[in-house]
């Protein structure tokens, strides 16, 4: 029975993601504020079933269910959209909705074509620190998605302006000004939880197998990852990098992340693997 | 033919040739950018044979001569030369030059002046440009009865549309198209700083918008210091040199352009070194100075904009289809104004023609009357004053209809044909 509805709430994720994206979409074309505002509700109500969906699979799991390919994504997409809904209840960006839809839509896609079966959790990871360290690091993958998509829009901006072209984009996107700014505010709450989930990643290690820090494959990515962000935040403090650099950088960083989510899991292993 | 005094010949034409910012790139227009002011150019002008009135206009976007004269290939030729110097060659200034005549020459300088021909339709400095070009060309002297009444036309018929059409309400110009980037740039332009390099009429205009968006600071960089000083206290600013102007850089986000100097007056390789010391903030270049001021590979820098006068002519394009609607409008009341004056202009044949035909009758009545009441005896002077009614009578209702015909409309386009056959059947020709 739960495992039905389970099944039936992942189809109702995909198809609320779907419908999402292409209201979305349809806004960005059209430019009709009550069209945002539908597709506003959508992307809430996506929201509200993504929590369902994780939750209907905990209690399946009877733990944290962040320990599946598909888990993850999930997971990951779910950060992305609370993420952004709660940057967009502090401050708005102009169609910046549309991005971050395309950006979910992409992930939920992800997840559905990837297996849903349930995984035994293996004793070293039975504890507290699972959802604490877990969720953290996701959340940090959330702000740092968003601060992906906004990079793409920077770029896209930046590029009418300076080559004259301004054509359909112009109008459409927000200022350079106001994606900058963005950039920074995803990038400092990203890289705050990005800490923050190595921090508690490494407590839970010395729980678990005795030592702070293993060199496991997803540590060295993660801390790859940190060091990038680092780079990057230091040198807007004290060189002032901001526009153009540090898209590029966002971008560079996210990939990163991506590498550090998923190639890690399939070119190099190691214990953090999932979905094996 | 008379009009006051002053005669006009009916082989004269109305000749405007110039180039604009529609068919000439920024490249060429920078070669004749008349920078040493109006009295020179309208004095060489002067020395030309056969022009009897001439007036000139120089703005940013177009060079543009009207002359009245003789007919002929020639003094076309004569202009387009003195228009274009020696910067090309004439087979290829023939592709960038317009020329009109008569009525249509009338059409256009309409379409000038009520900025129907502008970049920015709708803008209102051209119409001061315009009042400022004819009071050059009134000073010199260059301006006779026909462009007066001409250029005053073109002054009302802006006023016209500007207070029967909407083309000038939403702030249309240049300034708003800077001020559009600007703000796609910077966000918000709250407590912006601004610097303007040099200090015409358009910089004038675009900070005076972007004081209006919020812009907080105002710097005012010119050759003449008493000119930035005067300019500076209007918006609270400060006015500095020209030497300065690398200094304020470190500080200003926004920079306007418009020095007459002929060459480049900020490098690329001067720009750079500031950024860092900005730490990258960005800067807004605007370039609105013929020939420009700022040099194109500044735009190639790293958080670094900058839009030169007909890069803003595409910002332009962004709103220009609102406003079509409202040019069509506009349009429609430069086709009957250029109509009207036409009629004017054609009046100005038939006029002197009526007098003169008219004079004719009176002196043939005259002859008459001399040579018939002497021969008459014992009339009394009630008598004489009715041959003499009767006489004018005569003259009067025998030239009614010839009148009528001249004036009427249904023939005005063949007017010129019509009054010269009217002079030959009355014989009116040597009578000038």
């Amino acid at each position: 029975m739960l495992s039905e509805v389970n099944r039936l709430l992942f189809d109702a994720v995909l198809f609320s993601s779907v419908v999402a994206c292409v209201v979305y979409l349809l806004f960005f074309f059209s430019q009709k504020e009550e069209i945002r505002k539908i597709a506003r509700m959508i992307l809430v109500m996506s929201g509200l079933l993504q929590t369902l969906y994780i939750f209907s699979r905990y209690m399946i799991a009877g733990h944290t269910p962040i320990t599946s390919q598909h888990e993850a994504v999930v997971f990951f997409a779910w950060s992305v959209t609370w993420a952004y809904l709660s940057f967009h209840w502090r401050y708005s960006v102009k169609n910046f909705g549309t991005f971050v839809s395309v950006f979910l839509l992409v992930m939920m896609c992800i997840a559905a074509s990837v297996s849903r079966d349930f995984h035994p959790l293996p004793p070293a990871l039975q504890s507290i620190w699972l959802p604490i360290h877990a969720g953290v690091a996701v959340l940090a993958y959330g702000f740092l998605a968003l601060a992906f998509c906004g990079a793409l829009m920077y770029l896209l901006q930046e590029w009418e302006l300076k080559s004259k072209r301004l054509g359909f984009f112009f109008s459409r996107l927000p200022s350079l000004g106001a994606l900058d700014q963005l950039n920074n505010h995803c990038l400092a709450a990203g890289f705050a939880f990005l800490t923050l989930g190595i921090i508690t990643g490494s407590i839970w290690a010395r729980q678990a197998w005795g030592t702070y820090w293993h060199w496991d494959p997803k540590e060295t990515w993660s801390l790859i990852t940190w060091f990038l962000y680092a780079a990057q935040i230091h040198q807007r403090f004290t060189l002032g990098w901001r526009g153009k650099r540090a898209a590029l950088m966002s971008i560079v960083g996210f990939c990163s992340v991506l590498f550090t989510m998923w190639g890690v899991t399939y070119v190099l292993g190691g214990i953090h693997s999932y979905a094996q | 033919m008379c009009l006051g005094g002053y005669i006009v010949m009916p082989n004269e034409t109305l000749l405007l040739l110039g180039v604009n910012h529609k068919n000439t790139p920024l490249e060429v227009r920078e070669k004749l950018a008349l920078n040493s002011g109006y009295e020179a150019p309208l004095q060489a002008l002067g020395k030309i044979d056969g022009l009897r009135e001439f007036y000139l206009l120089s703005t940013c976007n177009r060079v543009e001569i009207l002359v009245l004269a003789a007919d002929g290939e020639d003094v076309e030729k004569t202009l387009a030369s003195f228009l274009f110097a020696d910067s090309l060659p004439p087979e290829q200034y023939e592709q960038f030059l317009y020329c009109y005549r008569n009525e249509q020459a009338v059409h256009h300088l309409f379409m000038v002046a009520t900025s129907l021909d502008s970049m920015v339709v709708g803008e209102s400095q051209i119409l001061g440009q315009l009042k400022e070009a004819y009071r050059w060309a009134s000073a010199e002297k260059s301006t006779g009865p026909i462009l007066n009444k001409l250029l005053h036309k073109s002054f009302s018929v802006a006023k016209r549309v500007r207070s029967e059409t909407r083309i000038g309400s939403s702030a249309v110009s240049i300034s708003y198209a800077a001020i559009e980037l600007a703000k796609k740039i910077f966000g918000s332009l709250e407590n912006k700083r601004v610097l303007l390099i040099g200090a015409g009429e358009m910089a004038e205009l675009a900070a005076e918008h972007l004081v209006g968006n919020g812009a907080k600071n105002v710097v005012v960089a010119n050759r003449t210091l008493e000119r930035a000083l005067d300019l500076a206290k209007r918006y609270n600013g400060r006015a500095v040199g020209l030497d300065e102007i690398l200094e304020q850089l470190e500080h200003v986000d926004i920079i306007i352009s418009s020095t007459g100097s002929p060459g480049i007056v900020l490098h690329k390789k001067e720009v750079k070194p500031l950024m860092r010391n900005r730490r990258n903030k960005p800067l807004f270049f605007i370039d609105i100075a013929v020939p420009r001021d700022l040099e194109p590979a500044l735009n190639d820098l790293e958080n670094v904009y900058l839009y030169d006068i007909d890069d803003l002519s595409n910002v332009v394009e962004l709103n220009r289809e609102e406003r079509e609607k409202e040019a069509i409008k506009a349009c429609r009341i430069v086709d009957e104004e250029a109509l009207k004056f036409k009629d004017w202009l054609e009046g100005l044949f038939i006029t002197p023609t009526i007098a003169a035909l008219r004079a004719k009758g009176d002196k043939i009545r005259q002859m008459e009357l001399e040579r018939t009441l002497p021969r008459l005896k014992n009339v009394t002077g009630k008598e004489r004053e009715s041959i003499e009614k009767m006489a004018s009578a005569i003259v009067s209702k025998l030239l009614h209809d010839p009148v009528l015909f001249l004036k009427r409309e249904s023939c005005k386009d063949q007017s010129e044909m019509k009054v010269s056959l009217f002079r030959s059947v009355f014989d009116l020709e040597e009578k000038q």
